[in-house]
């Protein structure tokens, strides 16, 4: 193990950036590349406008962040994807962004299409208008390879996204997926920050993930503040992203049922759905958990009456819930589509760093809530959902194992729900937290939250003015994207909306 | 088959009652902001500086609140201790013009106006929407596509999500638009067949919403040189708020 170049630092953990090791380029190379050999998971690589490299992998073993710096003298270093694969679209960020070139980067285009943020540095030379997706594909040539391309507007309500098929007949060979139509410069705005929007932003990262970005930003915002936050609000945290899960996680298994033409479950767990959101709405006036978290606590604690009344309304959610749920388990025809789609192989999976779900469903037993305890699940621990190798189909990362993760995963949000509402049930609400005190200068804090769809991270250094230099947010999605591609090869262009839906991945929260 | 049988007897009719009765709506709940009957302290702006999107502005000719720009947050309302600002129960929020999302002391908001009677006599029974997503976060979309369920049954008055423009009556457009959205937005808006209409869903929409300071989008539908016909405000609206707009629009409900 080569810890020792690393600055280790657990979750939410503020450190002193001269505490933080700065490696010379070669050496901080080769010291993410072994940490990743050693099973360590790149869970965070971007770069400032200094020309400064920073590398977050985790270590869910051990509950560690290993965090280690570089300073490039010029804007360009040896790229790591040929030897890391989980490097990819990080290396691509941080050349869009900041002009900086990962030399020898195997497919090296931009991610979301905008302009450098340094002035007259960018990495492909671009002078004029960028449009999205105007760029070179993938291509296989052959007779009868022929090319399908869709978006970015699609058939629904749905984000915006280019996706490019390389096809021999039905079976695709290839998807490339090409993004940046919802880049609204999230990462741009609240740099420079503290500011009055920042909260939103993070809250609109993702808006199906509110909570879980929220509480991200507030974890990093009282890492660097030195706040703690008391027991109570705490709990009600929890509640906050169990519910987003819950909510996401049932829709979600109704979508699929659509998808396959299984109409019951899709057309119950539509309402169901909305049921949940209804029980965040009970909380704090928002069905999507807007402006429930702040920085140091909560905006609205949950009294023992409302937990009362949200804790009977829970169980009867919960019973349509698993009534619309379990009937997929039982109809062959739905099993039939759910086990033949979408296999992702597990040892790619573990390659290109999938998280959340889809890792899970290829039996990679990672969550943050277990892996690196935030709020209240140190000490009221869920059980990470894990489609096991050799449990039937659960461990083959196909698109029932995707089912199956969120189906456990909702059953163990309930009993999670359920136990935190019955106990603030009891006892009084806490005062609203005063404003933070001021952040720490020249710190780095690294946070992570288990959201319904995977690691939610956000990354902030501060400058000696205690305002954010950098402030970086890494969406589940960010990671997952690629394993879409991958679930889609060899499988037929047909099955694409039921493969989709079983990633089920966000857009605005890769573009940001 | 039967326990598809017995799950639909034990989850039963489910449709809400809407526009008959209006579902019941949590207490937190945060509708139509207003100023109240109170008197302000004496050169008291706290509301003014604490609006993150200069919602609220405090002017010589009094104050004034922009439901276009308004994301529903509490920290106007949290800064006004005598709540002489405050949010109300009320979810009906969409107006047809961007001036009529202006809200000041005393005056009565102007709600939707139905379509004239030409649109009408093409639109009233049939409205088909394509939904365009242009940069938002995704959180107007959630309660636009709840409108599909069996819960809201927005089919019931004849209105539709359709999946292609060529199909559809009008766009629905959620999120500030973005640069990288304005050319397919344009190319969407283009496909629609005329006559058409526009409705802007969500703070994001009529004015870029948390996302006005970004020159990466164009403050919205308008900003995108579209001719807007409804604005919804919100930070995402309610599917009330939606559904109670597009009912105005049609002249199903009346002011």
């Amino acid at each position: 193990m080569n810890d020792a170049l690393f600055a280790l630092l657990r979750n939410g953990q503020a450190l002193p950036l001269g505490r933080v090791p700065e490696l010379p380029p070669a050496e901080f190379r080769a010291a993410v590349l072994a940490a990743v050999r050693e099973g360590r998971r790149l869970a965070c690589l971007c770069a400032d406008p200094d020309l400064r490299l920073y590398a977050v992998l985790a270590g869910d073993r051990d509950q560690l962040l290993l965090a280690v710096r570089t300073r490039l003298d010029a804007p360009r270093y040896p790229a790591l994807t040929p030897e890391c694969p989980q490097a990819h679209l990080f290396e691509r960020e941080l050349a869009e962004q900041f002009g900086i070139i990962p030399q020898g980067h195997p497919w090296f285009k931009p991610v979301r299409y905008h302009r450098s943020w340094v002035p007259d540095r960018d990495a492909w030379g671009r002078t004029g208008p960028i449009e999205p997706a105007v760029t070179e594909f993938y291509q296989v040539k052959g007779e009868e390879v022929h090319e399908v391309a869709v978006g970015p507007v699609h058939a629904g309500v749905i984000e915006p996204g280019h996706f490019r098929f390389q096809c021999h007949g039905e079976t695709v060979f290839h998807l490339e997926i090409a993004l940046g139509y919802q880049h609204r410069g999230i990462e741009r705005a609240l740099a420079g920050g503290p500011h009055p929007l920042s909260l939103k932003h993070a809250e609109t990262a993702a808006g199906d993930t509110t909570a879980a970005h929220a509480w991200a930003y507030c974890l990093a915002l009282e890492g660097l503040a030195g706040a703690a936050v008391p027991a109570r609000p705490d709990r009600v945290r929890g509640v906050a992203l169990e519910l987003e899960r819950a909510a996401n996680h049932t829709g979600d298994l109704g979508a699929l049922a659509g998808d396959v033409g299984f109409l019951p479950t899709a057309s119950f767990c539509g309402r169901i759905r909305g049921d949940w959101l209804n029980l965040t709405a009970e909380a704090c006036g928002s069905r999507l958990g807007r402006d429930w978290l702040c920085p140091g606590g909560l905006r609205f604690d949950l009294d023992a009456r409302r937990a009362q009344a949200m804790a009977a309304r829970l169980e009867r959610v919960w019973a349509d819930t698993r009534d619309a749920v379990e009937l997929l388990w039982g109809a062959s025809s739905v099993m039939n589509r759910f086990e033949a789609a979408g296999a992702v192989d597990p040892i790619q999976a573990r390659e290109v760093g999938l998280v959340g779900v889809a890792a899970r469903a290829c039996g990679i037993d990672q969550d943050v809530r277990r892996d690196h305890p935030f709020g209240p699940y140190a000490r009221h621990p869920v059980a990470p959902a894990l489609a096991r190798p050799g449990d039937g189909q659960e461990a083959a990362g196909n698109v029932h194992s995707r089912a199956w993760v969120r189906w456990l995963e909702l059953e163990e949000s309930h009993r999670s729900l359920r136990a935190a509402l019955e106990s603030l049930a009891q006892g009084e609400p806490d005062p609203r937290p005063g404003p933070l005190p001021p952040l720490a200068p020249d710190h780095l804090c690294v946070s992570l939250v288990e959201g319904w769809r995977g690691e939610v991270l956000h990354l902030a250094v501060t400058g000696a003015q205690g305002r954010f230099r950098r402030y970086k947010i890494v969406d589940p999605s960010f990671h997952n994207w690629f394993g879409l591609a991958l679930a889609l090869r060899g499988e037929q262009i047909s099955d694409f909306p039921l493969c989709n839906k079983s990633f089920n991945l966000s857009y605005c929260g890769h573009d940001l | 088959m039967i326990h598809v049988l017995l799950s639909r007897l034990r989850q039963g009719h489910r449709t809400l009652p809407y526009p008959k009765t209006l579902p019941a709506l949590p207490e937190r709940f945060r509708g139509r902001p207003e100023f109240g009957p109170g008197a302000c302290a004496k050169d008291c702006r706290a509301c003014a500086e604490a609006c993150p999107t200069e919602a609220v502005q405090l002017r010589p000719e009094g104050p004034r609140l922009d439901l276009g720009r308004c994301l529903f947050c509490t920290a106007c309302t949290d800064a006004c201790p005598p709540q002489v600002l405050r949010f109300t129960g009320d979810h009906r929020l969409a107006a047809r013009l961007r001036e009529e999302l202006v809200q000041v002391p005393g005056r009565e908001p102007r709600l939707a106006e139905a379509l004239g009677r030409e649109l009408m006599g093409v639109l009233g029974r049939s409205l088909k929407l394509r939904v365009v997503s242009a940069g938002g976060c995704n959180g107007c979309e959630v309660d636009v596509n709840v409108l599909g369920t069996l819960a809201w049954d927005a089919g019931r008055f004849g209105i539709q999500f359709v999946a292609s423009p060529r199909h559809a009556d009008g766009l629905v457009i959620c999120g500030p638009v973005t640069a990288n959205m304005a050319l397919a937005l344009r190319k969407t808006y283009d496909a629609v067949p005329e006559p058409k209409i526009v409705i802007a869903v969500g703070a994001c929409a009529i004015s870029g919403g948390p996302y006005l300071h970004q020159e990466e989008q164009l403050g919205g539908a308008a900003g995108a040189g579209l001719p807007v016909d409804l604005f919804i405000p919100g930070c995402p609206p309610h599917p009330v708020t939606i559904l109670d707009g597009l009912l105005r629009l049609l002249g199903r409900i009346r002011p």
